[in-house]
This record gives C-alpha cells, structure tokens and sequence, in this order.
C-alpha cells in the first residue's frame, strides 16, 4: 500500500459519520414491488437491443477464428473469401489500422478497462485458440459468415501451455488482487492448525464457466469523418467502453458517444472491454460504413472470457466449542500474462469469521488463454464455495448445528480490516431464514431420510458480497410544469435499474412517480460506474442524492428572493421534499410548490449537475452484504442424479429499493449458482486450449426443471452509511449456492463433494 | 453456412428424382440437426431437398402395429393416442428428447438421420474420422463423457444421440426406403451401423434412397414399456445412458423381455444377450442384475465415461425391477 493510500484510510477512520439519510424514514415509493418501468416493452419486443438498431447502408462482420494456442500465422489464404459474393474487404493484420494497444483494467483508477493488453490484429502473433485472426466485411450477415469459413489459415505453432493442471507448479503471487494485499497473516495460523482439537483441511476444485447471457455480444459502429465515433453496444458500462475506445483510436472522449439503452445479460461479460468492440469500430472506419458485429455463441466462447478455474485449500483448526483458532484460504487461478486480473476467491474470508490466526493468499498461473474475468461474484462466488463447504465439514467434525457454528464465529470487527460494520445483521438473516425454511425438522443425520429412490438432504451457507460504492454525477432538470429528467450514464442489463433510480427519485423530489423520468444507457449522460460490482444502484443513488440537494439549494435561493415566500427565511437544512414542492419540516403546512417557484423566477426549467463524495465510508467502515442460503436436495440413490427441490435465500442487504425486481435479481443469482453447482462447466481441451463446448447445447445452464420454486426473505434493515440505507443486490445471491448445495448432497447421501460442477457420476 | 438451393418435393418419387445423382444434396425434414450442421459448415450441401409435406400419417395396420410416415412430427407421434396406448416407450421416449419446439419441428425420418452431437465432430479444427476419413480421433483422449462404451472402434467413440431411435430397437421396428431400383425394408437394428474404420458411414441407407416410413410390428407386451433417461440436466440434454425396456412377467417369470441402450454406443443399442438371459427367469432383482451384466459385458469406457458402465446396470435393473412391480399391480 502506498503511503498515500495509507493517509487516506488513516483519515477516512476519523471523519465523522454523517447523519443517516434522512428520506430512510420518509419513503413514500422505494421499498414498493412496483413492475417495472420497461416490462411492457420487453415481453412486447419493443424494447429495441444493441444488435436490432439498423443504420442505413449498414454492413456486417464475420470474425475468423485461430485454430491454434500460440504462435504464427504464417500465411493467411483470404481469396476464396475475398471472392466470395458480397463481400467488401477482409481485415487481416496486414490492412488493419494501426491502433494503440488497449489499458488492461486499473483497479485504482477504474477509468479504461480492456480484459487483455494484447494488439488488437496488429500482427501475426496468436496468443490463445480462437483468438481473432481475421474479419470479413460483407453485405449481408449469412454473405460474411459463408466468407468467414472460407479463409485459410496455415500456422507456425509454438508448444503453449493451456492445461492447468500440468502448470500449476508454476504459479506466482500476484502484485495484487483488485488493489487489495495477495496475502494476509494474522498469527501463525499453521501452528494453530496443528495444535487445534478439532482440524479440518481440505481442497475445492471449481472448473472454467462462462456467463452465457442470453444476448450474445453485439457491437453496431459508425463514423462521422475522421474523428467522431458512434457505437452501440451491449456493454455493462458505456462510459469506461467511450475511454477505451478513445485511447485505442487515439480520439477525443467527447468526440466518441457509446449507447446501450438495453442489454441483455451481461454478468461481467460485458464489462471488459473485448476485441469485438474494436474490430467493429476498426471495421466501420475502414469500409466507411455502418458496421455491425454480432457475435454468435461461439464467438463468445472464443473471444470473451469467463471465469477461471479454480484450487482452493481451507484449512480450519477449531476447539471443541466451535471458536476459530485458525482459518487458512489459499487460491490458485488463472490470469494470462496479457491480463490482470486475479480472482479474489479468498475475499470473502477476509471479512467473514472470527478467528484466532489468520492465513489467506492467493496464486495465478499463466496459460495461454482468452483473459479470464468477472463474472457474477467474481471472488465470491467459487470463493464462499470453498470456506463455506470447510465449514460445514468443520460442523460435521464439531457434531453441531452448522448455524450454530456461524454465531460461535460471528466476529465483532472486521477481522483483516479491524474496522466496525457499518451494518451486519447475518445472524438474524440466519435466524430469520431458519423459522421460515423449518430448518429445525431437517435431517439431522446423513443419508437418512427417503423418498423412494431419492435421498433427502439439507444444506445452508453463508451469502456475502461486499457493499460497494463508487463516484458518480447525475443531472436532474425541474420543468416548470413541475416534472423532472433524472439523467445518469448508467446501464441497464435488465436488473431494473431504472425502476429503482425513479422511485427513489421521486421520493427524494417529493413528486409523483409519472412526473419523473430516468434518462440512461448513453456516454454523453453524466457519469455512473459500471454495472459491475453490485455498486451501480448505491452509486447512482449517491449522485442523485447529492444532485437533488444542490437543487434544492438553488430553488430555496431563487424562493428566497421573493419578500413574501412561506419558505422566507428558512435553511436548506430546514426542509423537506414532498408534495410537489419543499416545506418546511416544523410547520408542515408552510410551502411551495416547484412549480410555484420557477414561475416567480421566471425560469422555463431549472437543471443542475452534481456528483457524489469520494467512498470514505468504504474505507471507515467494513460494508457488506450478507444471507443464508437454505436448500433441499434429493439425490437418486440409483443414479446419482441431483435435483434441488427447495430454497430459501435470507438477505441482509440494507434498504430494499423495489421487492419485486431485488427478488428477481436474488433468485437469477440463486438459479446461476444451481448452474455453477450442478451444471455448469466450460471444457478447455488440456492437449489445444480449445473450448469445446462452444453452445448452450453441450454448456449446460439449469433449464426450468433444474430449478425449484426459490422464496427470498429481506431484513430490510437500512445501512446508515448509504444513501436510502441500501446496497447493491446483483451478486449476493449466487454467493453461497454451491456450498449449500454441496452441504445438502452431503446430508442426503453422507458423501462430500468439493469438485464442482456436482455431476451424478462422483456420487454413483 | 454455405449457400444453397432449395426445393419441395410432393412426392417421394419427385424427392428421389430431385435429390439427383451428385451426392451434393440432401433431404430436409425438420431441419433441427442438419441446419444445426449447415451453420456450423459440417454439412455443406449445394442442395436440399424438403420432404416435409410427404407421407406424415401414423397409420393402425391389421395386425396390431402401426406404421409412422416419415414426415410425421415427433410432436404428432408422442402424442397419438394408439402410441401412447400400445408403445408407451415410444411415446414417453420422444418426449424425453429436445424440446418442444425441437419435436414440432423435427420429423420421424429425420430422427433417425441425425448425427451425433460429439463436440471435436463438431469442431472443425479437431480431428474427427466421421468429418474427414483418416484424420484421426480427438475425442478418445480428449472430452469423452458423452462417449460410447460399447461397440467403438479405435477410430470413432461417437454416440447415437437419438432418444427416439432406443424405443424403436427395443420395438423391433422396421425402415421402409424408397431409391431409384424401387422399395425394399431395413431391419431397425440394422439400420444404423458401428464405426468400424468406416464411422462416416453412419446407416445401411444406399446413395438416393428415400425413408418413406417406420413400421412397428404387433407387441402386446410393449403396453408395459418404458423409457427412462439420465442427463447431465432435468431436460434439453443428451442422455449420458437410457434404456428402452418392455417387460411382461407370468406367475413371477419373464415371458418377454425387450431391452435397449442410448448413449452408450454408435446405435441405438439392443442388448440380445440380456433379453435371452431374462427370458424364462424368475422376475427378480437377481435375474435383473445378471441383465444387466450381460447387457454389460465387453463395455469398456474412456478417461471420463468410465462410469457409465456402472449407471447403465443400475438404471437396467432398477428399470426392469420397477416394470415388474407395474406388471404385479396389474
């Protein structure tokens, strides 16, 4: 840690509290199950997606994909395809513009964001199999994909190292993970391992897996002149998408507007800046045309990465009551030499349980692959799989309820932060899940309950995703007919974002709901975050809030103004929002409406443009969301077959903005982990590096069978640090999932699993 | 997807004179695989012949059996009551396949035309035997979890994907063709062959001929017939083992069994041998397990199908020992 950040955090544990957010009280539409704003649209088809818009005179991209890990391309056969019909140019290394390489992701900075920092076509070089090696422009989307295939490509293979497993003695520390230490040691967690009554010590496996959203990535990109870049893509963060590209095409960032009004799904799939943006803009810029690139499944797989393969050992020593004397978490994951980032597996452990030694670091080993990246509670995910698995084995040894272990470990601080909680309710979301789930009739003995030939078992696991929060802008504009546009980059994958921002900001302006409107998904908007991280949502809602106020400041001035206002005299402090207008919080009958207001300004609107403070409470305090993941599995004693027969997910995850939409994101989060359990695994060929099962066809998501009915349960409990006292959702709820699963398959057959996905055949 | 032609056909003997001599067209039923093939350029016909609007009826024949016109929706056929009555296996053994937009779509004869989903098949930058004769195999020291245990060669360790295609071995069903030199009938366990060191060669089907229908004889025992299926997911999954298994038992004894596997070889596999050591056997858990044994025997399995030898025995003798607790209840 530089000494700058150590001042920073040093300073951030002094600096008081502010007071809890006022509108937590007075909310009128935030904790409603409102339908969302953009429903109607999309089960209508009206809600028009990157890869639907059509430019006139647009053409389409078809990228050729390398066949080889690593290596030459010694000759590139591109006749047939140049002379195949519509076909306009075909891009090789050799008429390729020249670009600048892209910024992989600065954690600090969090300003470009490319996945990879390899060229982007510039030479002949491959670097994983289905690298781009080629793209053909042609009329017609079918005219350039039968182009496509027809481009020859002879190589010189060099011996890549693509198999984990026969590199992973090659593994290093990475610098850092996410800007956080590799490693931490509190005590001498080995010696305590050996000494402990009770030890458990075990290594989880978790494979390759991809985010396969249910749009593939598309890009649409145009020119104006030499200097102006039009894209529409479906990306998770417009705004980080206009920097890289500025920089890679050595542009003017408000020369270059990025749109993604809809996105179908992204995960963290689409929060990379991947090469299908850039070939596509490359593209645009050398035919002179619209261009579009919409990639096919396969394409996905090949150029877009997912999340990396996983080792982790847990290693607990504990006494006979269930106190932690230590708790171990070692990972080992992928990150190739042109990428950067390394999967926080071990993350969740360092904020979880108490413990008496502490020992986490984490290892990467370069192959020669696509970038991995995030994907749904990167870290977290596989990460809670790991600890969570260790300790309900740890439960097992202890012969004690595995909730009741989490109370004997439930720490008072943060125990690497050595911070307070801003807000950590998880044993009530235990508690509060339990009753509901009937957690108390579970099977308390391994393989002993039936259901014809179904074994019966019930698992539970802690949920954790950090609670974080970045800077952002927003504008509001007041209309004198007393509406107002809210207008934020932000990006909308589908998690209802806009729904949420308009509650809240209706609430926070004291107007009506159809009197506001949420403008978002554009570059030119100011800006937000990525969708990433579970912090757009808090984010966003930071910026507003600050915004609001700065307009409320500027109505009470031009109030003010005049001699005979009710508002006379008063401070901004004195005010609330409500009604169409401020009043005044002592004399509820004293004030004005906005629309009152601008009319005696004689302004037509009113617009301002604010942004939120730095996270200093990030720093301050340890904020997070929590919850109990309950389920029940049924495995074929015949088959070995898994099937999750009910679930329960039990948050502690601060103000709920909108039930109906957080319940769909949890229970979306709940339904990718039952993938990431049982499901779920991207095959890499250890001989080529290639990814074989490049569809949804062999890449098995749960389908509708798989998954059961999912209830959700809230504590609702506000975080006094946040705005509105929430937090993020999009993660939590996978987080967890697979270590209940594997909990539960070990009640119902007495077998323990701790090598995902939990296929039938390791419990035949 | 390379350009093609495209033509409809009203008859069989226009879809046979269409399809020409060239061997550069192909016939399209539903089109749920060989578009699939097409997008992905492992099938590049210069021609498709669409034979969806021939014979599509499921006709009751005097003795009992019916036969299915090639063209007839897997949809139609699941759902027909005299399937669901006298082929139970049939009917529930479709239903287990795609999904329900897939069996709309897909047709009888296409069915039994489909090829198997191996993923280095699949992928052209893999070596594949059934792709390119004489490349080579990726698949036996590579992803093989899908594969076959039986019957392989060291050239091809492909499956049948078919559901479908099961139930109609274990029914002894027959193929009726059409080509150019007239009509003739293809046993159904005859129609698709092993790999051998030819595993491009997929059926007994000559260059031109045309599937015109699928014929099931007469089998009262079938009434107690079931398809049961394990996957690696509740639904839209090939199956890793099936079986397709009618039993009729006598005062305790077996008077009749019919048994097949899929997914365990590059056809729809009919375990003779286990049929005959069932026959005459006193229904019990004993005389199943030795089914499953033999049905068993000589499998041999790969770095991740290995287990497959185990889940195929378990899933034949729970299969036959829940037929027989049916057959008791009657």
């Amino acid at each position: 840690m530089s000494i700058m950040q150590t001042l920073v955090q040093t300073a951030a544990r002094f600096k008081p509290d502010a007071d809890p957010d006022p509108l937590i009280a007075s909310k009128k539409y935030v904790g409603r199950a409102l339908d969302r704003v953009d429903g109607r649209l999309k089960v209508t088809g009206g809600a028009r997606f990157t890869a639907e818009y059509a430019p006139d005179d647009m053409v389409y991209a078809a990228p050729v994909f390398s066949t080889i890990a690593k290596g030459k391309v010694r000759r590139l056969d591109t006749a047939a395809a140049e002379s195949s019909p519509g076909v306009i140019a075909v891009i090789t290394p050799k008429n390729m513009p020249r670009l600048v390489t892209p910024s992989l992701t600065d954690f600090a900075k969090l300003d470009k964001i490319a996945a990879s920092n390899l060229p982007v076509l510039q030479d002949d070089s491959v670097h994983w199999n289905g690298q781009v090696i080629a793209v053909v422009i042609a009329e017609t989307h079918e005219q350039a994909q039968e182009a496509a295939a027809r481009v020859r490509a002879d190589y010189d293979a060099d011996e890549g190292m693509v198999s984990f497993e026969r590199n992973k003695d090659k593994a290093i520390m990475p610098k850092d993970v996410l800007g956080e230490p590799p490693e931490i040691k509190i005590g001498d967690a080995e010696k305590n391992l050996k000494s402990a009554p009770v030890q458990v010590d075990a290594t989880y496996r978790s494979p390759y897996y991809n985010h396969s959203a249910i749009e593939p990535h598309a890009t649409i990109a145009y020119w104006e002149g030499d200097d102006r870049l039009y894209v529409f893509d479906s990306t998770q963060w417009v705004e980080g998408y206009r920097n890289s590209l500025a920089h890679v095409f050595a542009l003017n960032r408000e020369n270059i507007r990025v749109m993604a009004p809809f996105v179908g799904g992204g995960f963290g799939g689409k929060a990379g800046f991947w090469w299908n943006t850039i070939l596509c803009a490359a593209a645009a810029k050398m035919v002179g045309r619209p261009v579009k690139l919409a990639l096919s499944r396969e394409g996905v797989f090949r150029i877009v990465g997912g999340r990396t393969v996983a080792e982790q050992r847990v290693a607990l020593g504990a006494t006979r009551e269930g106190k932690l004397t230590a708790l171990i978490h070692t990972g080992l994951t992928v990150t190739p030499d042109h990428a950067r980032y390394a999967e926080q597996c071990t993350f969740p452990t360092r904020h979880l349980y108490a413990t008496e030694a502490l020992h986490v670091a984490q290892y990467v080993v370069n192959l020669d692959m696509v970038a991995n990246t995030w994907m749904r509670a990167p870290g977290e995910s596989i990460g809670t799989f790991a600890v969570e698995s260790a300790l309900d084995e740890l439960a097992v040894e202890l012969r004690m309820d595995p909730i009741e272990l989490r109370r004997k470990v439930e720490p008072a601080r943060d125990p690497t932060k050595d911070t307070e909680f801003s807000s950590r309710n998880l044993i009530e979301a235990y508690e509060r899940g339990a009753a509901e789930f009937n957690w108390s009739s579970r099977n308390l003995q391994p393989r002993s309950r039936r259901d014809g030939a179904w074994l019966v078992g019930h698992g539970v696991a802690t949920a954790y995703y950090p609670a974080l929060r970045f800077p952002g802008g927003a504008r509001v504009r007041l209309e004198a007919d007393g509406t107002a546009i809210v207008q934020a980059a932000a990006n909308e994958m589908g998690m209802g974002v806009a729904t949420g921002q308009l509650q809240h900001a209706a609430d926070r302006l004291g107007l009506p709901l159809h009197c506001v409107e949420f403008d978002y998904g554009d570059s030119h908007l100011p800006t937000s975050p990525m969708a990433g991280g579970s912090c757009q949502t808090l984010s966003i809602l930071a910026a507003t809030r600050a915004t609001v106020e700065k307009l409320h400041r500027e109505l009470l001035k031009l109030e003010q103004k005049d001699s005979a206002s009710p508002l006379k005299g008063a401070k901004y402090e004195d005010l609330v929002a409500r009604d169409n207008g401020l009043f005044l919080a002592s004399e509820p009958s004293r004030g004005v409406s906005y629309v009152e207001i601008l009319r005696k300004a004689g302004k037509p609107y009113l617009e301002v443009e604010g942004v939120s403070s730095a996270p200093m409470e990030m720093m301050k305090y340890s904020m997070a969301s929590y919850g109990a993941q309950f389920c029940e599995v049924r495995v074929n004693e015949t088959t070995g077959e898994v099937r999750v027969a009910r679930w329960l997910g039990s948050f502690d995850c601060g103000t709920v903005l909108n039930p109906k939409t957080a319940m769909s994101q949890l229970r979306g989060g709940i339904v990718m982990g039952i993938g990431m359990a049982l499901t779920e695994e991207m095959l890499v060929d250890g001989r080529s590096g290639r990814i074989m099962n490049r569809s949804l066809a062999g890449y098995h998501v749960p389908v509708n069978l798989d998954v059961p009915r999912i209830d959700v349960l809230f504590n609702d409990i506000p975080d006094p640090q946040t705005a509105l006292g929430a937090h993020g959702i999009g993660e939590i709820g996978i987080t967890g999932v697979a270590a209940a699963i594997a909990n539960a398959v070990y009640n119902a057959t007495g077998k323990r699993v701790r090598d995902l996905p939990i296929t039938l055949d390791k419990l035949l | 997807m390379r350009n093609f032609a495209y033509a409809k056909a009203s008859n069989s003997t226009e879809a046979i004179r269409l399809l020409g001599h060239s061997g550069a067209a192909k016939f399209l039923g539903g089109g749920t695989n060989l578009v699939d093939l097409m997008r992905e350029n492992i099938e590049q016909p210069e021609s498709l012949v669409d034979i969806t609007s021939l014979l599509r009826e499921i006709q009751e024949n005097a003795d009992g059996g019916v036969t299915i016109g090639a063209a007839a929706r897997n949809s139609a056929v699941a759902a027909h009551r005299t399937i669901r009555e006298r082929f139970p296996v049939l009917s529930q053994a479709i239903l287990f396949g795609g999904s329900g937009q897939v069996r709309n779509m897909a047709t009888i004869g296409g069915n039994l035309m489909q090829r198997t989903r191996c993923d280095y098949f699949y992928d052209a930058a893999s070596r594949c035997n059934k792709r390119t004769p004489g490349a080579g195999c990726d698949a036996i020291d590579g992803f093989n979890r899908m594969h076959a245990i039986l019957g392989w060669s060291p050239d091809c360790i492909a499956t049948h994907p078919s559901d479908m295609c099961v139930a109609l071995a274990a029914l002894d069903a027959s193929v009726e063709v059409e080509g150019r030199d007239g009509k003739r009938s293809i046993r159904f366990t005859e129609f698709h062959r092993l790999p051998g060191n030819t595993p491009h060669v997929e059926t007994d089907l000559r260059p031109g001929e045309l599937i015109t229908s699928v014929t099931i004889p007469k089998l009262d025992a079938a009434r107690r017939s079931v398809y049961r299926k394990v996957r690696d997911r509740s639904s839209y999954a090939f199956a890793l083992v099936s079986v397709a298994a009618v039993l009729e038992v006598e005062n305790g004894v077996v008077k009749t069994a019919r048994l097949a596997l899929g997914g365990v070889a590059h056809k729809p596999w009919r375990a003779g041998p286990a049929e005959e050591a069932l026959q005459g056997s006193p229904a019990n858990e004993a005389s199943f397990g030795r089914a499953a044994d033999t049905a068993l025997a000589g499998a041999k399995g790969f770095a991740h199908n290995e287990f497959k030898i185990e889940l195929a025995k378990r899933l034949i003798a729970s299969t036959l020992a829940d037929l027989a607790r049916k057959d008791g209840a009657r």
